[in-house]
């Protein structure tokens, strides 16, 4: 029975948690995610998501078991060869007038697709920052969760894994890798027909030319801005760099790898010694799948190399979204975190702000072996910003223009 | 009013398909011809797309033709025949990645060499794919493609009479290369012309294909199309719209020329009748020539089919060991779960595609025959529509219109929309046989007092059984291989064998394709196998009816 007494109580709670706003926001968010909750129980989230990798195909399968044990929500995995696919899919449905019921419901994205998304208003949210678990997010240690390409996220995605540029080499070939983008060029031009990148526009291509950018432009902060008046010159030192190293490339620069996998393959083949990949712990986890030989390493430039962060969408239109958004939260769990972070697993670098996580979470991601070739976080360098996308559109069409066909 | 029907019936076929080109055309007006002009590649990208298809059909049909020529009832045939069957279906992407690991400087034939026989203890750094002339993707084409010609030339080899023909060139003191060229070939090819330019229409708009072999700088018109349409932020939608406006034109354009070709053949060969010319010299280079490019080139597919499989069970395989260092199940047991699921529904839709595409066109031949029609030819040409139109331009605009209709994203879906490319291939290969079947015999079953049904079941079909189970197993090949169709029309929520592998092969990891590419294989492998045992097994006391078939 309710005494009067109780009644002030619950006046006074009330009176405090309005005056506290913070303490109100939660018991908002907490009633809100119980909602969600509800709703999402016994939804399947089709998620689609790039399924050329093993590796993330059965750590989205094992997430599905987790989502079922937890929430009661199954996960299908759409694979994709190609994320655009998936964008394209939701652009067809806004045009043929379909607003709800969906195919997607949720999209592993970055970058220009997620850009393209939400300028086409084809994005459902902001849902990001009100998840449980966005907190435990490193907003301020890593800037990249919340900034994609420089376009403020927003809430309209919700980050789950961290990329940053690394070199691989195969130390049974090259003992000593160059340190510095000079030091490159010259290892190129000693050892012809051993080092090359994927051809752009593929993304991995397209960071490798950024990231000389980077090393070659005498005032490198002006890539956070969009491509200005001064572009030919920024620019200018590149198409230097680059028309230096091509006759020494693989192939003599006159093919090109199409992709991450492709390049990853001529590694493994022994047709090049230095590779690029977009994640520190994947020569690691090759090199434990038998795919790469145990003498492989990682490597980065001084000075830094780019880093960007994975996120996950939900389309305007899905027909599951409230699961989607349990799915998007589930990511954030530190224990999710840190298998990702797992080698054996995927090897991608967490999200979270480890400083700010329960001492047994903590624990969970030190106690890592984070693998015999990959770097510790401090050898792993400064993670730079991505440039803004219009540098990498102007690049590669640039790029294009003056490689894409052989003489 | 009766003689319209096949073409009202037709013209619901083409309907999606002609929808789905003009729906998708449409984003090409805004801006796209202009940013097409301004593609330095354009020239290049356009001569590489019309030679390696027209290459690569020519070489394809003068491969076909010798092997016909020279092998069709020697010994020599049977294991060739026997080799070339399972790998017509093998599914393209399959058939380039597993070419592209015997080919590469790091591939299997260097490997074999390597070290002792070329000092090579890493990989030399050749142009062996990719190369800029496209040599290797027309090499690829061939390989692919000759089986498909070869085996729509047997199913048309009975209506043109090859052996009395021959006889009576060889009376008329001919060579037998010659006696055929003059004899068989006319009527031979006019029965193949269709299938011809189904293969030149696949040539210059294979997407797979010259991604994996083919060279980059530019790619080809159309993997260029597929790259703008993939494209992070979709801003090459026009583009490549505009593209796929050219690569239509192309299409037309380069089966324009071949007219021509052929009127050019024709001249050729009236000129070598007319100077009395009996080539009687060309027979033994001509039967050289014929075995040692037919066995080299199923040898060359098969082997490039055992690399991928040695490949799945591959533990460690580094360059330039000829054989893997240790072998696993691994990469079979970690794909085995998602095999399974995906294995069955491809089975389920290729079977009901299949099916239903071998009711239609029996169906529309037993109503042409009793009905004494004659074939319609722009009926028949719009059954076509579907081989010769390219998927990339076609599919996104049928994706749009399923979408309005709101049928799509089911596995039904994705079986009506198979429906339509396993229809002209089943049709194809099934018209010759069910044409060519001797009249008479329903005359003289019908004065025996036989109706109509009884003729049709215990008659016809059976003596058609060869013909109809290999066309069967062709339709489930096709099914089995569509990619942009299941895509596209099942919203990524059918996840057939192809589906899966091309994503997986975006991924370019070699054990894992070797695992889908023989799962792929096997589907269409079995059906292909029942189609050459089963008749054999039926006609076990009729060897006349195995001779009907050419053997």
């Amino acid at each position: 029975m309710i005494t009067r007494r109780h009644l002030g109580q619950i006046g006074l709670a009330a009176t405090a948690v309005a005056l506290h706003p913070r303490l109100a926001r939660a018991a908002e968010v907490q009633a809100d995610w119980q909602a969600v909750l509800d709703a999402g129980r016994d939804q399947t989230v089709w998620w689609h998501a790039w399924g050329g990798d093993p590796k993330i195909n059965d750590f989205i399968a094992w997430l599905g078991a987790e989502a079922e044990m937890r929430h009661g929500i199954s996960i299908e995995h759409v694979k994709l060869a190609s994320t655009a696919d998936a964008v394209a899919r939701v652009l067809a449905e806004q045009q043929a007038g379909k607003t709800e019921d969906g195919a997607v419901d949720l999209i592993w994205i970055n970058g220009e697709n997620f850009a393209a998304m939400k300028e086409k208003g084809l994005l459902f949210g902001p849902f990001a920052e009100g998840l449980p678990n966005w907190p435990l997010v490193d907003v301020a240690g890593k800037p990249a969760v919340v900034t994609d390409f420089t376009l403020p996220t927003e809430g309209y995605e919700s980050p789950w894994a961290m990329a940053q540029l690394v070199f691989e080499h195969d130390t049974a070939r090259l003992p000593v890798p160059p340190a510095t983008l000079a030091a490159l060029a010259d290892w190129i031009l000693a050892n012809p027909g051993r080092f090359t990148y994927p051809q752009p526009p593929d993304y991995l291509g397209l960071t490798f030319l950024k990231q000389v950018l980077y090393g070659v432009m005498p005032d490198p902060a002006r890539l956070q801005q969009p491509a200005g008046d001064t572009y030919a010159q920024d620019t200018a030192p590149l198409w230097a760099f680059l028309d230096r190293i091509h006759p020494a490339l693989w192939r003599a620069g006159r093919a090109f790898p199409q992709n991450e996998p492709a390049l990853a393959q001529l590694l493994a083949d022994a047709e090049i010694d230095i590779s690029l990949s977009f994640n520190p712990g994947r020569a690691s986890a090759e090199i434990a799948n038998g795919n790469l030989p145990a003498t492989v390493r990682t490597f980065v430039l001084r000075g830094g190399t780019i880093g960007n962060a994975s996120f996950v969408a939900i389309p305007f239109n899905a027909s599951h979204s409230a699961a989607a958004q349990v799915v998007a939260n589930l990511l954030l769990q530190p224990e999710i975190q840190a298998r990702a972070q797992d080698p054996n697993i995927l090897g991608f670098q967490t999200v979270l702000n480890l400083a700010a996580l329960p001492e047994e979470d903590r624990n969970a991601f030190a106690g890592l072996d984070l693998g015999v070739a990959t770097l510790s976080p401090q050898d792993l360098g400064p993670a730079l910003l991505e440039p803004h996308a219009s540098w990498m559109v102007k690049i590669g069409e640039d790029w294009l223009t003056r490689y894409g066909v052989t003489k | 009013m009766i003689k319209a029907l096949p073409r009202l019936g037709l013209a619901l076929f083409t309907l999606p398909m002609l929808g789905g080109l003009v729906v998708g055309f449409v984003p090409a007006f805004s801006g796209g011809f202009a940013e097409l002009a301004g593609w330095p590649g354009l020239p290049r990208a356009v001569a590489l797309s019309v030679g390696t298809g027209m290459g690569a059909t020519a070489l394809s049909l003068l491969l076909t033709g010798l092997i016909v020529a020279m092998l069709h009832d020697r010994p020599a045939f049977a294991p060739l025949r026997r080799m070339l069957s399972p790998l017509l279906a093998v599914p393209h992407a399959a058939a380039a990645l597993g070419l592209a690991f015997l080919l590469a400087p790091s591939g299997w034939i260097a490997r074999l060499l390597s070290p002792w026989a070329t000092d090579w203890q890493q990989p030399p750094d050749l142009l062996t794919l990719h190369d800029p002339m496209g040599l290797a993707l027309t090499l690829g084409l061939v390989a692919k493609e000759m089986p498909f010609l070869l085996l729509m030339a047997l199913a048309a080899l009975p209506a043109c009479a090859p052996a009395q023909r021959l006889v009576l060139g060889a009376a008329l003191g001919h060579g037998r290369l010659s006696a055929f060229a003059v004899g068989v070939w006319p009527p031979l090819y006019a029965r193949l012309r269709l299938p011809v330019m189904a293969v030149l229409a696949y040539g210059m708009t294979t997407v797979e294909m010259a991604m994996i072999l083919g060279p980059g700088l530019p790619p080809t018109l159309s993997a260029q199309i597929a790259g703008w349409l993939t494209d992070a932020g979709l801003r090459h939608l026009p583009v490549a719209s505009a593209a796929a406006i050219v690569q239509l034109a192309l299409v037309l354009a380069a089966m324009g020329l071949w007219r021509v070709a052929e009127g050019a053949g024709r001249a050729g060969l009236r000129y070598h009748i007319g100077r009395g010319r009996r080539a009687v010299w060309a027979d033994a280079p001509a039967r050289l020539a014929a075995m040692g490019l037919g066995f080299g080139l199923a040898g060359l597919l098969a082997l490039s089919l055992a690399g991928l499989g040695l490949w799945s069970v591959a533990a460690e395989w580094r360059f330039p060991a000829d054989l893997p260092q240790s072998l696993t199940l691994q990469t079979w047991a970690r794909a085995l779960p998602a095999l399974g699921h995906s294995l069955w529904l491809t089975a389920v839709i290729a079977f009901g595609a299949t099916g239903l595409a071998l009711g239609l066109v029996i169906a529309s031949l037993q109503f042409e025959q009793s009905h004494g029609l004659v074939p319609d030819r722009w009926a028949e040409r719009a059954l076509y529509l579907p081989l010769l139109l390219p998927q990339i331009a076609v599919m996104p605009g049928v994706q749009v219109i399923a979408l309005h209709l709101g049928v799509e994203g089911t596995a039904l879906a994705v079986m009506v929309v198979h429906l339509f490319f396993v229809l002209p291939y089943v049709f194809l290969s099934l018209a010759p046989a069910y044409r060519g079947w001797d009249s008479r015999l329903g005359v003289a079953a019908a004065t025996l007092g036989a109706g109509q049904t009884r003729i049709f079941w215990h008659l016809r079909l059976p003596m058609l059984l060869g013909p109809v189970l290999t066309a069967a197993a062709l339709g489930i090949a096709v099914s089995a291989g569509q990619y942009l169709p299941t895509l596209m029309v099942g919203g990524g929520r059918v996840g057939t064998l192809t589906v899966e592998a091309v994503a997986l092969s975006s991924g370019g990891n070699r054990r894992l394709i070797g695992v889908f590419a023989v799962a792929q294989l096997a589907l269409p492998a079995v059906a292909f196998a029942l189609a050459l045992a089963v008749p054999r097994q039926v006609f076990a006391n009729r060897r006349a009816m195995l001779a009907e078939r050419g053997r």
